[in-house]
């Protein structure tokens, strides 16, 4: 298998293999389907051009090897945004690098046939060979309807497979056909082009095959009428978002710890054996810290991406989005954001990659590069040495730690400017979208494990295997600049800490320090602060311990007596008050992370968006940083 | 907020929009306001709005916006803006 190439190229075209289609409205079971064919085998990336994730798999039937693409989810062929535009060009054979599939599996929710007879319709007239996958059969029994699959069969002239997604069912006799779509009946007359000659088309059809369509789901009745209570409903989402916030925030840091020692160990271990000074630091601190970097977000997306497919595929999400819709519509998004904009509180990447949920491009970028604005956990580490070293401990306001208001203040800036940066890049760059917003609300249902298990397994691989070499790259190149050149002589005889303040001070991350200190010099910050900002690049936490090693601070980790008494070439303290509010501000607005911005550039499947945030970000944070300083200054701090 | 303007072909007086049933209400619809952009019109008759297709209003957001309403055995949410366009006739009324 070439599991290691990008599907956006050619590579899923392997010559000779057959390739079909899953073609479906959003909730058919139509990826459920699809995860039961494939198994975890699939391979995901972007459709040329957009912003879409495409994902494609293989299944054998009599040692015959069959590509299957789940195509996006859509309504019908007539498309109305850029997203939705995939599914047409694909199915006409229009993209230039990727060929016409050979058949289409068509998967429609037999409890919404009625809907989605027009879908049918429109593929059928596609003339290629197509078979009709039934899902949900059993719910259709359960509430009062019926269907007669054969008779459906004979008015389509189509084969019709009845399966149920959830149970794997149905899925064998799915796979079998696959083999043989040649000779797949086609229907003797194409159905009628036009909205409601198909309507037309459609009803005859049902007719035809008996068709009684299942009452409303009283379980689903029963359940909305607390879970969508105005009041009641408002309480349970906000305890199921504050238990998923924990979740996210509490539950992974036990695992990133562990992956952090392990690898301490591993570094430890390749310190004691390895005599060459570079070559160790090289190994010990740039390839496993690198690795450590990427590796320390894993458990993070991994449950991310477990909580989302359990509340997607239960059906809570779309009850969360209609409730939090009002709410978001004033930032000009929509219900579905919030969330990928409440994980961004915990870390902007698992944030990013939850927009895939948003059906609009237009609102799935705009998220994306807003989403860094909220204050991500690694802010933590930095506001609590600047709170630090600005307000004594003991201090209080109105009877609260002054500490304490001030990390509020940072908390509540970070995410009111991320919902102001939205309204703004929504009504500027990003405006004007068609779709309109329809969300469908789906009866509660069971996942499966696979499905969920699917979620977690291709959220995880494509972070490894995309952004993984990116963020690995990045460190390794912050490594060289903050280590070399080599400093041996000079720093034979001095103790560890005087040392590594040494080598860091005359690296190139130091020229980079001086180089752009008059880009800093406005708000303060001296050539050693900047090259903290340098190395911040690679995560924001590691702003602390660069400060650290610079200040030659005997505990790089908590760097603050050292920092309090530095001073600059005139023996002024720098970080003094105004300084420090700089520094804050700075840090609330700038993305300051590398690992977001290869995250991104995957996301949106381009530079210019990645460039586009970390350049406006950027923008901000000195603008706010220089005001901020400048009134500190003016009340005379 | 608007009614719906007279000239509506064949029922008019008892015609309105989407927006103005309330929870618990049952429509005919009729189809989509002429003024409605044919991509949008088209795709809210593709999710089941369309001519004689029966709506229920179930219920609002806590904020009064969107709504829930069932169509073609699916329950869809739609905001003001796009439940204005859509014309229907209050089962009540025929």
């Amino acid at each position: 298998m070439t599991a290691c190439h990008d599907v956006a190229a050619t590579s899923v075209a392997v010559a000779g293999i057959r390739r079909v289609a899953l073609v479906g409205s959003p909730n058919a079971g139509k990826t459920s389907v699809f995860n039961h064919l494939t198994g975890l085998r699939a391979k995901t990336g972007n459709y040329p051009g957009v912003t879409v994730g495409r994902s494609v798999g293989t299944t054998r039937v009599d040692g015959v090897t069959i590509a299957v693409e789940d195509l996006p989810g859509t309504y019908s062929l007539d498309p109305i945004s850029p997203d939705e535009q995939v599914v047409t060009d694909l199915l006409a054979g229009e993209y230039a690098d990727i060929d016409r599939p050979d058949a289409v599996v068509l998967v429609a929710d037999v409890t919404t046939l009625r809907r989605s007879i027009m879908l049918v319709g429109q593929v059928l007239r596609l003339d290629l060979p197509c078979l009709l996958a039934l899902t949900m059969g059993d719910e259709l029994t359960s509430r009062g309807g019926r269907i007669d699959v054969e008779a459906l069969s004979t008015a389509l002239g189509i084969p019709v497979v009845a399966v149920v997604a959830h149970r794997g069912s149905g899925i064998n006799t799915l796979r079998a056909q696959l083999a043989s779509f040649d000779r797949w009946p086609r229907p003797p007359i194409l159905p009628p082009p036009g909205q409601e000659e198909i309507g037309a088309w459609g009803q005859s059809v049902l007719d035809a095959a008996d068709y009684v369509a299942p009452q409303p789901d009283q379980r689903t009745r029963r359940i909305d009428r607390v879970l969508l209570h105005p009041l009641w409903g408002t309480v349970i989402f906000f305890a199921v978002m504050f238990y998923f916030f924990q979740v996210l925030f509490t539950a992974a840091a036990p695992l990133r710890d562990g992956i952090a020692h392990g690898l301490t160990w591993l570094g430890g271990q390749v310190a004691h054996h390895v005599g060459n000074p570079v070559l160790r630091g090289l190994l010990s601190q740039g390839i496993i810290g690198g690795v450590g970097t990427v590796l320390q977000f894993i458990p993070q997306i991994v449950l991310l991406f477990c909580l989302l497919a359990f509340l997607e595929n239960v059906g809570y999400m779309s009850r969360a989005a209609f409730l939090m819709d009002r709410v978001m519509a004033k930032t000009g998004l929509e219900g579905r954001a919030f969330v990928a904009m409440l994980s961004s509180y915990a870390c902007a990447i698992p944030g990013i990659m939850a927009t895939r949920t948003l059906p609009s491009s237009r609102d799935r970028i705009a998220t994306i590069v807003t989403a860094p604005l909220m204050t991500c956990s690694a802010r933590l580490p930095v506001y609590t040495l600047l709170v630090g070293l600005l307000i004594a401990p003991r201090t209080h306001w109105w009877g609260f730690s002054a500490q304490g208001v001030t990390m509020f203040l940072l908390y509540l800036a970070g995410g009111i400017s991320a919902l102001i940066a939205a309204l703004v890049v929504k009504s500027t760059v990003l405006r004007g979208d068609l779709l309109p917003f329809t969300m469908e609300l789906p009866p509660y249902r069971l996942p499966s494990p696979q499905t969920m298990l699917a979620a977690m397994w291709s959220a995880a691989s494509m972070f490894l295997r995309k952004a993984g070499t990116i963020i690995l790259g990045t460190s390794l190149v912050l490594w060289a600049l903050l280590n070399l050149p080599v400093q041996e002589a000079q720093t034979h005889g001095l103790s560890g800490t005087d040392a590594t303040a040494y080598v860091m001070n005359h690296s190139y991350a130091a020229d980079v320090g001086r180089a752009v200190e008059p880009v800093f010099s406005p708000l303060g910050f001296d050539w050693r602060t900047d090259i903290a900002l340098v190395g911040s690049l690679s995560a924001r936490e590691v702003f602390v311990s660069t400060l650290g090693q610079v200040a030659a601070a005997t505990h790089p980790e908590d760097p603050r007596d050292a920092l309090t008494t530095m001073t600059d070439d005139h023996s002024h303290r720098v970080f003094s008050a105004p300084m420090v509010i700089a520094l804050m501000t700075y840090f609330v607005f700038a993305l300051q992370c590398m690992s977001t911005i290869a995250v991104m550039r995957r996301e949106t499947n381009s530079w210019r968006w990645p460039a586009f945030a970390f350049t406006y970000m950027f923008g901000l944070a000195w603008v706010m940083a220089f005001v901020a300083r400048s009134i500190a200054i003016g009340l005379g701090a | 907020m608007c009614t719906r303007p007279k000239g509506a072909h064949d029922h008019s007086g008892s015609v309105i929009v989407l927006a103005q049933l309330t929870p618990g209400q049952r429509a005919t619809v009729v189809g989509t306001i002429p003024r409605a952009n044919p991509g949008v019109a088209n795709r809210l008759g593709q999710l089941g709005f369309r001519a004689t297709a029966h709506v229920d209003v179930i219920r609002r957001a806590p904020f009064g916006d969107p709504t829930i309403y069932r169509v073609q055995d699916t329950e869809l949410c739609l905001r003001r803006r796009e439940a204005q366009l859509i014309e229907v006739v209050p089962e009540a009324d025929r």
